[in-house]
């Protein structure tokens, strides 16, 4: 028998995204709609165990939150803010009256989904990258500071204030509350899917600390990915936009091999080497039958491509059965559409796989890219491993070493060392 | 909502300009002022920094120093003062400062007394 703190507690996670963004709606104010909401939460704890769990949990935390917004503003001296939201109250009392939500706060009607408002403001350029990613965990991935500040290796107060200056951003600077227009929709597509698919890589290849992958944090960003796949759906104006499939698609398909990655003393098993029965076949098919959608609208984008690389991996039964050439021609295309280090990084290595060592590594000693990727310990790693299985032990040993220095995850370096211990075994086996 | 556009640009380009290319930029300007002119409340072009003169009030005395308060790599060069919606909107319309196209604009919003 479920708790009504409980019951309160998974309705907040679950609808807070929906019901904040409809409360900023209401009361055009980031931090007074939040304060609203918690105010909310605790009368919520102090009726539902007598009156009983209301049939639309959301819609009645949404109108108590705006009536306790009410409260607050009247109590609130500061009065050139008052005025402001007072209004936009006003404004929305019509919408309420629509509704049909009244004194008896017994909410059947479903609140309006103003979520991509939300999603769309807290990723707007004006606002600096970890704000963006961390507003919008907050805000609509249910988060609290604490999580997000954990999930970032940040200290709590820290993340508190970045919050703050973002609210205050928006609130300042005159960001609007509201789905770009078309001229402008493009380009914060492409902003809002970049924060989306930041924070679901910090969560699959954790920069630091001890776990190799943040569920909460992969989690986060499918969902949000799925509302905004949905919402999309449901905005007749907007076309389908097949790089947000393209994402999803991505998203799922590298996260279906979870449980493959780290084996049971905690240990990072490497693609080639993952039992790829542990992959989870129905996100595949899921991240798989996104990525045909998306292809039919026929404008392909670099997440479409790496949703196909990643779904061409999960289609094959092991490593020396995957199609390297397909995959060496789709980094081709990607690195032609959206050229990067990273991606150049990971073509070398398809097409070591495709056509042998000694070729991924005249990629990657190109000299631009050795620079460029000079700090990142992935590149001296792909290069170890190379050296390694092109015979060149020393130079193998010396590209893990260096591996070793610049990087912080745990399982990561463990991996890298344990590489190295291999490869000293290979060395004196090979000496006697 | 005001906002002020703060143009900030390369002092010695200009400095270098010929007669054909400073017209060129003043009609571009012409044209800005025309295309917003219902957003425009204000604004001036300023003359370049070594023109420029530094007043500071320190204990009692007035301190003047010859040039701009700092020496940056660009130099603010003149300003809009525009009236609208939103930010997107004050963005849309630095946008179209030619100098936008070869420094920097800098949005700033006004901030208004009751």
């Amino acid at each position: 028998m479920e708790t009504v703190a409980q019951i309160v507690e998974q309705t907040f996670r679950r609808e807070s995204g929906q019901i904040l963004a409809a409360l900023i709606a209401a009361l055009g104010d980031f931090a007074v709609a939040e304060d609203a909401l918690q105010d909310a939460v605790v009368v919520a704890l102090q009726r539902w165990p007598d009156d009983g769990i209301p049939r639309n949990p959301a819609a009645w935390l949404t109108a108590i939150a705006r009536r306790k917004a009410i409260d607050r503003l009247r109590r609130d001296s500061t009065l050139a803010r008052k005025r402001d939201i007072l209004e936009e109250l006003a404004r929305h009392e019509q919408t309420d009256v629509m509704y049909g939500i009244g004194d008896t706060a017994e909410e059947t009607t479903p609140i309006p989904d103003e979520r991509l408002k939300l999603l769309f403001t807290c990723c707007h350029p004006a606002l600096v990258l970890e704000a963006r990613v961390a507003l919008t965990l907050r805000t609509l991935g249910g988060l609290s500071t604490a999580e997000v500040a954990s999930a970032f290796l940040v200290p709590v107060p820290t993340m508190a204030q970045r919050l703050v200056r973002a609210q205050r951003k928006i609130h300042d600077a005159g960001i609007p509350y509201r789905v770009p227009p078309a001229h402008l929709l493009p380009e914060r597509m492409d902003g809002l899917l970049a924060v989306l698919y930041l924070i679901f890589n910090e969560g699959y290849m954790a920069a630091a600390g001890d776990a190799l992958i943040r569920h909460e944090l992969c989690g986060e960003a499918i969902r949000l990915a799925r509302v905004l796949v949905t919402l999309l759906a449901q905005q007749a104006e907007i076309d389908e936009d097949p790089e947000a499939l393209g994402l999803l698609a991505l998203m799922l398909l590298h996260y279906a091999r979870r449980r493959a990655r780290v084996d049971a003393a905690g240990d990072l098993i490497v693609l080639e080497d993952q039992d790829r029965t542990l992959w989870d076949r129905g996100e595949i098919e899921e991240g798989i039958a996104l990525l045909d959608r998306a292809l039919l609208v026929n404008r392909p984008g670099p997440y479409q491509i790496q949703a196909a690389i990643s779904a061409l991996h999960a289609q094959a039964a092991s490593s020396a059965e995957t199609d390297w050439q397909q995959i060496s021609l789709l980094y081709a295309r990607l690195t032609s559409m959206s050229p990067s280090p990273v991606i150049e990084l990971n073509q070398a290595v398809a097409v070591a796989m495709a056509d042998g060592p000694e070729q991924g590594l005249a990629i990657l000693d190109r000299q631009c890219l050795g620079q460029a990727l000079e700090h990142y310990h992935l590149y001296h790693a792909a290069r170890a491993d190379l050296l390694r299985r092109a015979g060149r032990l020393d130079e193998a040993a010396a590209g893990y070493r260096r591996a070793l220095a610049l990087c912080e995850n745990k399982i990561e370096r463990q991996f890298l060392q344990r590489r190295l211990r291999e490869l000293a075994t290979t060395h004196r086996q090979a000496a006697l | 909502m005001r906002y002020a556009l703060l143009i900030y640009g390369d002092d010695s380009a200009a400095g270098q300009m010929s007669q054909p290319e400073q017209q060129a930029i003043i009609a571009a300007y012409n044209a800005f002022g025309e295309r917003f002119k219902d957003k425009i409340v204000g604004g001036e072009a300023l003359l370049p920094t070594p023109s420029a003169t530094t007043v500071r009030l320190r204990d009692g005395k007035t301190l003047t120093t010859d040039g701009p308060f700092a020496e940056t790599k660009e130099q603010l060069g003149g300003f809009y003062l525009v009236s609208c919606e939103n930010l997107d909107e004050a963005i849309q319309i630095a946008s179209h400062i030619p100098a936008a196209a070869t420094g920097s604009i800098e949005v700033r919003p006004v901030m208004e007394f009751d």
